[in-house]
């Protein structure tokens, strides 16, 4: 059992949750991630460590709400426990001092994005960060982001917060700028492959870091396979960061759809069942 | 395959005066006009349906009188096929005597799994085949596999269920990583040694592949906890989701005091054919399609894991893992449920038992039949299967006949599910975390006579050593491991005391 320390919103949907896994805490490295199942009944769920506390023995996660387990975990309080969690899972980042790192999120995907970020900049990069969302309630872990990257730059559909126009925008300003030795990118599959277009055009080596399907995450499933330059690998033991240049991202995004149909009907089912019975 | 065994001590054993009464009760010519009994099962068309258990197992009456077609051989043949040398004519004398509680403990004496190797060990190319009958009388061997099950099963419902004896604690830890068949046996062996032992699992279940892989028809899962139950009695201890390379690493548990490991981490990795279109939906892995159905219940809607299946339902594949998944799909409600298998009937893996229950079931078989390609609807789904036919030509290395394709025989199979069940590879996680582990180019971990990897105090064992094998071969790995830690321990911890 694995206890919630600490929870709070970031914006109407995403919550922080801090969960206390002492082992894993002390082992992650930035780019690793958990399985999680909720109870009994519960779905294997991955998700990136978004930061830990060795100290207190936690680890910070960060959750959107878009199906049955997402949805319950986000409704969990401080004190409730977890039934299991796993990992730290998947090869770490590598981390290294190459000059100037270009690190881009989009959306939820600004939460696994942080511990590269954070990371690179103690390795003595100069770290640019560009993060975007929708619209500026959705934009996540501005502070944090702002402390470890020499610029900050947020990116808004509607342009109520930073700038108006999506992440690639605000990554080309950057790259027309001044010489980018490296990018990051991680979001939606369909951010990640236009990121990914958009460094390839400079020729910036780009890593992604790829969110499939998984159920054990140990490399026993195959259920994350990705071809990366026309080979299948396994995002969970291979990954889960590839080189974004030679990741199969049409693929990617028909393979994240695959349960969708069952998940979207389970999903609507349950929110039925959350809401009061009359008479 | 099979075990040196002592033959003085089956000899000397078979010298007790109750065997000797026993043997003179029924003259060997009665005995050998028996007819081997005939394991009851649920009926087809019912089980095809359900998750119920296949095999019902003996009734007293027809265990018993089984039990007296064993002819006490003077050089028990069977035992030499037994990879944990079970005391086999020993526990089916007890059976014979009527001591069923006391046949369980023989079996206990050097199995900790009985309930388990009673279903699922192909008894069949190991004890069976080495049985008196087989090699001399031309006749079915005694039904070895079957005994054991019900002497297995009677002692746990009669809830009289013994724990074997062990030494006294002498306190060093011991380290055992993975709690499938190799894991759970190294574990116990351990403890009848004296030893302080943790089990790591990395699922959040325990039982490894006899939890993922296996389904309820054919190993219920409350006999697997059962057994492991017994392993928990014996003062072993289980920690689920730890990752050992992961969670914490081997140098990390020996800061922690643990004086051996034993790595059991399994074949967990599934293999594909890279064939184009392979990673449509609606095609995985035997291991993902098996592991969402019984580890976390996809098939039952009360559950949040979601698992594909469909009407056309195909598995690639002719082993045990391809019939298991055959069968799973059938029962989930595929009208069309098909094995396509690139060689004949005879040359499949699969135990002759699976066979035969997956053809009663209303499996169909296009054996001699390879894919080469995967079709998809706009949606990604797979929907269509292209093949090609084969023949088989000379022996291959393996001794099988190889399968050569015939030219122009490319025909197309509609399919709405496609479960690739070719074999599987070595887990990777423990070798990327330990660079001086040496390994063999299949990425196996490299064992000597004890079991004992390039690493001192570094064990290995099941399918992290031989690729891709059975529970038994596990379990004769297990026992063999536990033996070298012993002697391991002996020399280097408790020689400096």
């Amino acid at each position: 059992m694995f206890k919630i320390i600490e929870k709070e919103f970031l914006s109407e949907n995403v919550a922080r949750l801090s969960i206390e896994a002492p082992y894993i805490a002390k082992s992650r490295k930035a780019g690793n991630f958990i399985i999680l199942r909720i109870d009994e009944k519960g779905e294997r769920i991955p998700l990136t460590i978004a930061d830990a506390n060795t100290e207190k023995g936690t680890i910070y996660v960060i959750v959107q709400r878009v199906g049955v387990s997402s949805h319950k975990l986000c409704d969990m309080n401080v004190g409730d426990t977890i039934l299991d969690v796993v990992g730290p899972l998947g090869t770490a980042t590598h981390i290294a001092n190459v000059g100037t790192v270009l690190c881009a999120g989009g959306g939820v995907g600004v939460a696994p994005l942080f511990p590269i970020v954070q990371a690179m900049k103690l390795a003595g990069n100069r770290v640019i960060t560009v993060i975007a969302a929708r619209t500026k309630e959705l934009v996540i872990l501005e502070n944090e982001m702002r402390e470890y990257s020499d610029e900050l730059i947020i990116m808004t559909d509607d342009g109520s917060l930073g700038e108006k126009g999506l992440v690639t925008l605000g990554m080309e300003k950057v790259i027309q700028r001044e010489k980018v030795n490296e990018a990051v990118v991680i979001g939606p599959a369909i951010m990640m492959k236009f990121a990914a277009l958009t460094t390839k055009k400079y020729d910036i080596p780009t890593v992604a870091s790829l969110n499939t399907i998984m159920v054990d995450g140990t490399g026993m499933c195959g259920a994350c396979r990705v071809s990366v330059g026309g080979k299948t690998e396994f995002v969970c033991v291979s990954g889960p960061e590839f080189d974004a240049h030679q990741v199969n991202f049409d693929e990617m995004l028909s393979r994240l759809n695959a349960y969708k149909t069952k998940e979207s009907s389970g999903y609507s089912d349950y929110l039925k069942s959350l809401k009061p019975v009359l008479n | 395959m099979g075990t040196e065994f002592d033959k003085e001590y089956y000899k000397k054993e078979r010298k007790a005066d109750w065997r000797d009464k026993l043997r003179k009760e029924i003259k060997s010519k009665d005995r050998t006009e028996g007819v081997r009994v005939h394991m009851p099962e649920a009926d087809p068309n019912v089980r095809n349906k359900s998750n119920i258990e296949v095999n019902k197992g003996l009734t007293l009456e027809m265990a018993m009188s089984e039990s007296s077609r064993c002819l006490d051989c003077a050089v028990p043949t069977c035992v030499s096929g037994c990879p944990v040398g079970t005391n086999i004519p020993k526990f089916v004398k007890y059976i014979e005597k009527g001591d069923i509680l006391g046949a369980a403990k023989v079996l206990k004496e050097n199995n900790s799994l009985p309930a388990i190797c009673g279903r699922v060990c192909p008894q069949e190319i190991q004890c069976e085949i080495e049985c008196v009958y087989v090699k001399k009388l031309s006749k079915e061997g005694s039904a070895i596999g079957y005994l054991e099950r019900f002497a297995a099963d009677y002692e746990r419902e009669s809830g009289n269920s013994s724990i074997p004896e062990l030494a006294e604690s002498n306190g060093i830890k011991m380290a055992v990583i993975g709690s499938g068949p190799a894991g759970l046996t190294v574990a116990g062996e351990l403890a009848k040694f004296g030893y302080d032992v943790t089990v790591f699992e990395a699922l959040h279940d325990l039982g490894g592949v006899l939890k993922y892989g296996i389904p309820e028809f054919r190993l219920p899962k409350k006999i697997v906890d059962f057994e492991i139950n017994t392993i928990k009695q014996m003062g072993v201890k289980f920690i689920t989701n730890f990752i050992v390379g992961k969670t914490a690493t081997i140098e990390d548990l020996k800061e922690e005091g643990f004086k051996a490991f034993f790595i059991a981490s399994g074949a967990g990795l599934p293999n594909f054919m890279n064939i184009p279109g392979e990673n449509f939906n609606g095609i995985q892995s035997a291991n993902e399609f098996l592991t969402r159905v019984n580890l976390m219940n996809g098939d039952d809607a009360n559950f949040d894991t979601p698992v594909h299946t469909g009407k056309n339902v195909v598995i690639v594949g002719g082993g045990n893992t391809a019939m298991d998944s055959v069968r799973t799909a059938k029962r989930m409600g595929a009208e069309r449920a098909i094995i396509v298998y690139r060689r004949s009937q005879e040359e499949m893996p699969a135990r002759a038992e699976e066979i035969k229950h997956a053809i009663e079931e209303g499996i169909e078989f296009m054996n001699l039949t390879s894919p080469i390609e995967y079709f998809a609807d706009e949606n990604g789904m797979v929907n269509k299967m292209r093949a090609q036919k084969m023949q088989l030509g000379e022996p291959d290395a393996s001794g099988r006949r190889r399968p050569e394709v015939i030219e122009g025989s490319e025909h197309d199979i509609d399919v709405d599910s496609v479960v690739i069940a070719v074999g599987v590879s070595p887990n990777p996680i423990i070798q990327q975390s330990m660079p001086e582990l040496e390994t063999t180019k299949w990425n196996t971990i490299k064992v000597d006579d004890n079991m004992m990897t390039s690493v001192p105090g570094l064990f290995a064992g099941g399918d992290i050593v031989r690729g891709g094998a059975t529970v038994i071969l596990a379990m004769g790995d297990g026992r063999d491991a536990a033996q070298g830690m012993h002697k391991y321990i002996q020399s280097t911890i408790l020689a400096e005391v």
